[in-house]
């Protein structure tokens, strides 16, 4: 592509290509996004809830998802 | 295989992985963008509008690739009662989904330029809006009980049943005539297309590969708190009772 003008214009489809990559930029940065948060959130909760219970802390760090109550 | 299903190793391994999947999905979407805007050529039927393709095409590819990872993930979680793989397929759920919409959001924008409509019914737009639906009725069933191994159950079954539509997708322009044209990347005798425009094919589709590794990690980590969260908070309600 030759000039910044063209770029602009893309051959007259502008209306066409501009929109398919602005879509997939705020689609994906939105998911990344509230994926950050949450999985931030989650962590957080958990190391406050962890905190509040130092006496049942085990020896490795983790407890087990497999570990939950069945009803 | 039982060894990956520890959570606390998932998070030492996804810990390693995260600034790796970060660092390439940095680099190829920096190299993919040049060279899909500026560093190829028009096509000499499409013109400019042939660069909808680097989004379209391996968003497509995405959305398949993700829907069978959700399956296989969803038959270790049902057949071997893996937690973490239940994780990981709710945590791929969405990005396919992502994937999904901006395949066929791309397609009805590429489509009226070229071919003078936004949608038609044909076969492989049809078994792609399919695809969306059940990453949608996944979701929606994953979240539907109040007791999440139900809905997660449920769910794993719908994903496993879905799974039939991946192939049609794939070869629903070889089986119908459609509007849509055939695969020229990943087909018999090798890829149909000019080496200058399967590069930024190559390089976006990386891109869009890493950036799935580094969602999938993050979402099933907060899915891995979240579970724990649940555990512990069961616990306490459990000992609350005990004491009383």
């Amino acid at each position: 592509m030759d000039t910044v003008s063209a770029l602009f214009t893309m051959g007259g489809y502008a209306g066409y290509v501009w929109p398919s990559y602005a879509l997939a930029v705020v689609v994906m940065a939105g998911l990344l996004v509230a994926s950050i948060r949450s999985a931030h959130r989650h962590e957080r909760d958990l190391d406050a809830l962890q905190r509040l219970r130092p006496g049942r802390k085990r020896g490795r760090d983790q407890i087990p998802v497999s570990e939950a109550p069945h009803p | 295989m039982h060894r990956f299903a520890n959570p606390a190793r998932f998070l030492r391994i996804a810990a390693i992985i995260q600034p790796w999947a970060v660092g390439i999905a940095i680099l190829s979407f920096g190299a993919g963008l040049w060279f899909s805007l500026f560093a190829s050529p028009a096509d000499y039927q499409q013109g400019e509008s042939v660069r909808i393709m680097y989004i379209h095409v391996p968003s497509a590819w995405m959305g398949m690739v993700c829907y069978t990872a959700m399956a296989v993930f969803s038959a270790m979680g049902l057949i071997w009662k893996h937690p973490l793989a239940d994780l990981m397929a709710r945590a791929t759920a969405p990005v396919g989904a992502a994937f999904t919409f901006i395949c066929l959001i791309t397609g009805s924008l590429w489509g009226k330029p070229m071919w003078g409509t936004w949608w038609v019914w044909d076969a492989r737009l049809t078994s792609m809006l399919i695809l969306f639906f059940l990453y949608l009725g996944y979701m929606a069933l994953a979240d539907a009980f109040d007791d999440a191994e139900r809905g997660q159950k449920a769910a794993g079954i719908l994903a496993l049943v879905g799974v039939v539509n991946v192939p049609i997708i794939k070869w629903s322009v070889d089986w119908w005539n459609t509007l849509h044209q055939p695969a020229s990347v990943v087909k018999m005798g090798g890829p149909a297309i000019d080496a200058s425009m399967m590069v930024p094919l190559i390089l976006m589709a990386v891109a869009f590969k890493a950036y799935w590794v580094l969602v999938l990690i993050l979402r099933t980590r907060g899915e891995i708190a979240a579970a724990k969260l649940r555990t512990l908070r069961m616990a306490q309600v459990h000992a609350a009772g005990q004491t009383e």
